[in-house]
């Protein structure tokens, strides 16, 4: 098992975010949290990464309790994760975004004495044609298209070479058709690099082309588990979300 | 992909040719003209160092001078009453500086934006005040005065140089620290450390997510940029024969801050270009009337209006332009 | 020693303590309304307290020195640098609200250096002083202690004021809308409100304030260049005790630097320049948005 909450609880002055959630994530699988808005997503993801700390309950990375360790600590045992709103570096090129994230992750943060232009450059030309990016390697990445810093973003979290993924909501406002790049490009890459995958989306065709486990997530409650065909048919599930497609 | 003149201009090395051009100075111009040409190497110094801060990290400090101040008295006091010479007494206002910075970064860095600059201002009016009142070791009000010339015997080495008068001789070394330091800036903001400090400006939280520990990140950064100002101030001191408590009052502060962005700040010799314009301006509109702070708030006031990347930045962004009507019309 | 323990004697440093509270509450209110609500920290608001004081002095040597005279010279100046502020704001302050923080500090910062240089332009850099209108020229006598009645007035002033304040921002619907302004000014946009004559609105009405204080503020001390940048800093130490956008966060603040200074005075001679800072430096490490102000995330 590569990543397990147990019981994880969480509010905020009163509102509860996260109501006693556990999940199972995989090794080397693919899986996605849907829910509507609201429901708690976010919040989960943070509670995992470690940008908030839990009220009650465990997350468990490999066997390793995580619980509330902050993000730059948990990110050095092997977890990655992309955001909702894209979390690149503005003014840097889309090279150097790469760059820096391997350099970071690298260890050489504290290097004050090389060129850090020379620096794992091998490696970041590697990542750039791998995410297709080579044609606007050298523009400022607060100015490339949107899906283009979505890729970005995927790029400097792979940097670290990550064993699990954690992306929030990585298609959100993609066009249709670059929707279905990332989502090939995604399903790739985790193949590719036997990555485990936790994802939240709102689009269905994208949860069901690929998820091999999807929970759901409802008023912070986890009300489903499953394949895709078994959340399909669920009863309370269908009533509570399912029709929707991209809103 | 880059254009050629993108491609040569980072061939010819920058560095070099600026210190033969200012190693000139005493030799094509007066005594005034090096005066001045001290003042500005000086600042030019105190100004990148203040935006290793403001440009490449993103803090933006408001009491620098503090820093400036206290490398000042520690080099002149050494020098002066503890009789140390005068290259480890400079080194030594350097290390106050950074021991200074470090201890008010460590509370400064935990705050943000607006509270961050309030605090840094908070802290250096405090610098001030001690210096303002420790009549015992700093002399108080009245200042530290008369802080001897460093000996410059080695410099009689030099077979040119030795001939030369006092000013003349303390400007090349002045030149030659500060251009020791300045290029030691110039390697750090390349290297990957400066990469990172980048990094965390434009998005910390991605930084942090990247596994950079933000905060030790901004801290030790700080300390840096309070070593440099408390090297800078070193200088300073001796060129202006005497420290005084102004050196970290806040009106300093603003006056580096200005020259900083004046020049611009996205570009490593902006703050440099900045404090040169802005001394040299100072100069000129002195002689003719006594309202400089208004000709400087208008000055201000343009720049925020029309030339918010500074002078520099206006610059570079004036041959982006015309390299692709340049290419437009090919 | 004994005689600082005098409690009459103390009587007397309460007065002068609570006196500067008061001069200081009628700025930093200002302060602390503008940073509330449009975000900006304004540098330039002890430059407008100068310009109140200036005018508010000229306007007494063409009115004279009778209680009407005075008044009519508060009023005048109050107006004034009500006006001034809102040309400001319109004219150049709007165009910064979209800029970085940094920005929009050097911006404030230029206009204290411009309106400094106007005003020595002006009145030239000899002190001015007025001299207290004749209703209010007189004292109290409390069992050796003066009670100025003119700086009674001034500490009665405050409160009042700062209960107007209350009132104008919970009970009318303008103030209504202020306060939501200064929650989510998107939002309010959306509903139809003109927010830019609002935040004009503000800046207008804290520039008055500011020019009420200096115009007040000219029988007790001299007019003088220098003024503006002196009070400036105590008024940011205020704000920031109190916490940045919290009306009665100034008040508090207000109180507890113009006590602590008339008080730490007797302690420590060399107290005063210190004290301030240091205050300001304890709040900001250990509870940044001060006593009152509500935690910025």
């Amino acid at each position: 098992m590569m990543l397990s909450c147990r019981n994880l609880v969480k509010s905020f002055s009163g509102f509860v975010a996260t109501n006693d959630v556990s999940l199972d994530v995989e090794k080397g699988r693919i899986t996605a949290i849907i829910g509507p808005n609201g429901a708690g997503k976010s919040t989960l993801f943070n509670l995992i990464t470690g940008h908030i700390k839990p009220d009650s309950g465990e997350v468990m990375l490999e066997g390793r309790n995580i619980t509330g360790s902050p993000p730059h600590k948990v990110c050095g045992m092997g977890l990655a994760r992309s955001f909702q709103r894209t979390n690149i570096f503005p003014m840097l090129t889309v090279y150097e975004n790469i760059q820096s994230a391997f350099i970071a992750h690298g260890g050489k943060g504290l290097n004050m004495w090389s060129v850090s232009e020379q620096q794992f450059r091998d490696e970041t030309a590697q990542m750039i044609e791998h995410l297709a990016l080579q044609d606007i390697a050298y523009s400022i990445a607060g100015e490339v298209s949107h899906g283009a810093q979505k890729q970005v973003e995927l790029g400097i979290a792979l940097a670290g070479e990550p064993r699990m993924l954690l992306l929030d909501e990585p298609t959100a406002g993609m066009s249709a058709q670059e929707t279905h790049e990332s989502i090939s490009l995604l399903d790739r890459i985790a193949k590719e690099r036997g990555l485990t995958l936790l994802f939240t989306e709102h689009d269905m065709d994208v949860v069901f082309s690929i998820a091999h486990q999807i929970a759901v997530l409802h008023q912070g409650r986890i009300i489903a588990t499953g394949v895709p065909e078994e959340v399909r048919r669920n009863e309370e599930v269908r009533r509570v979300y399912l029709g929707g497609g991209k809103h | 992909m880059k254009a050629s003149a993108a491609g040569l201009s980072k061939r010819i090395p920058w560095m070099l040719v600026l210190f033969l051009i200012a190693a000139l100075i005493p030799v094509i111009g007066s005594r005034y003209y090096t005066f001045l040409a001290t003042d500005i190497i000086i600042f030019a110094m105190f100004a990148t160092s203040l935006n290793l801060l403001i440009g490449y990290t993103g803090l933006v400090s408001f009491g620098h001078a503090a820093y400036f101040g206290v490398g000042a008295y520690v080099c002149a006091i050494f020098m002066k009453d503890l009789g140390v010479p005068f290259l480890a007494a400079w080194l030594l206002g350097g290390v106050g500086g950074a021991l200074f910075a470090a201890v008010f970064g460590f509370f400064c860095v935990r705050l943000t934006s607006v509270y961050f600059s309030m605090l840094t201002m908070a802290f250096a009016q405090i610098v001030w005040a001690i210096c303002f009142k420790w009549n015992d070791v700093t002399g108080g009000e009245q200042g530290y005065p008369n802080v001897p010339m460093p000996s410059m015997a080695w410099l009689e080495w030099i077979p040119w140089i030795g001939g030369l008068r006092i000013d003349h001789k303390f400007f090349y070394l002045t030149l030659i620290l500060a251009a020791l330091s300045i290029a030691a800036m110039r390697r750090i903001v390349h290297s990957p450390f400066g990469r990172m400090l980048t990094s965390i400006r434009d998005n910390a939280e991605r930084a942090q997510f990247n596994g950079i520990n933000v905060r030790l990140y901004q801290l030790i950064v700080f300390s840096i940029a309070g070593g440099f100002a408390g090297l800078a101030g070193g200088l300073f001191g001796i060129f202006n024969r005497g420290v005084f408590p102004d050196f970290c009052y806040w009106p300093k502060s603003a006056e580096v801050l200005i020259m900083t962005i004046l020049g611009g700040i996205h570009s490593f010799w902006g703050p440099s270009v900045g404090a040169a314009i802005l001394i040299l301006l100072n100069q000129y509109i002195v002689s003719y009337t006594e309202y400089w702070p208004f000709v400087l708030g208008t000055i201000l006031l343009v720049l925020l209006f029309g030339f918010p990347g500074g002078v520099v930045g206006a610059i570079i962004d004036l041959f982006r332009r015309l390299r692709s009507a340049a290419r437009g019309q090919r | 020693m004994a005689e600082l323990l005098d409690p009459f004697f103390l009587l007397g440093q309460l007065r002068s303590g609570l006196t500067t509270a008061m001069f200081l509450f009628l700025i930093a209110s200002g302060l602390s309304l503008i940073f509330g609500v449009l975000k900006i920290i304004n540098f330039a608001h002890g430059s407008l307290y100068m310009i109140g004081a200036y005018i508010a002095w000229n306007m007494t040597v063409i009115l004279g020195r009778t209680s009407i005279g005075f008044l009519g010279a508060v009023v005048v100046a109050s107006l004034s640098v009500a006006v001034l502020g809102g040309i400001v704001e319109r004219l150049l302050l709007r165009y910064m609200y979209k800029r970085p923080e940094l920005y929009q500090l050097l911006f404030t910062y230029a206009l204290v250096l411009i309106f400094s240089d106007v005003c020595k332009y002006i009145w030239g850099t000899q002190p001015h002083s007025v001299s207290r209108p004749p209703l209010l020229a007189g004292s109290f006598d409390f069992y050796g202690v003066r009670f100025p009645h003119y700086d009674l007035f001034i500490i009665a002033l405050g409160p009042l004021i700062a209960f107007g304040f209350w009132v104008f921002l919970n009970r009318t619907s303008y103030g209504r809308i202020i306060r939501a302004a200064a929650l989510d000014r998107e939002m309010l946009g959306a509903l139809g409100t003109n927010v830019a004559s609002l935040y004009t609105g503000m800046f207008v009405l804290a520039a008055f304030l500011a020019g009420l204080s200096g115009a007040l503020v000219t029988p007790i001390k001299s007019v003088v260049p220098g003024m503006d940048v002196e009070i400036i800093i105590e008024a940011f130490i205020v704000v920031v005790i109190g916490g940045l956008g919290s009306l009665w966060g100034t008040l508090l603040g207000s109180l507890i630097y113009g006590l602590t200074l008339a008080f730490g005075i007797l302690i420590f001679p060399r107290f005063s320049i210190f004290a301030a800072f240091v205050i300001m430096a304890v709040v900001l490490i250990v509870r940044p948005w001060g006593l009152l102000g509500r935690p910025m995330k």
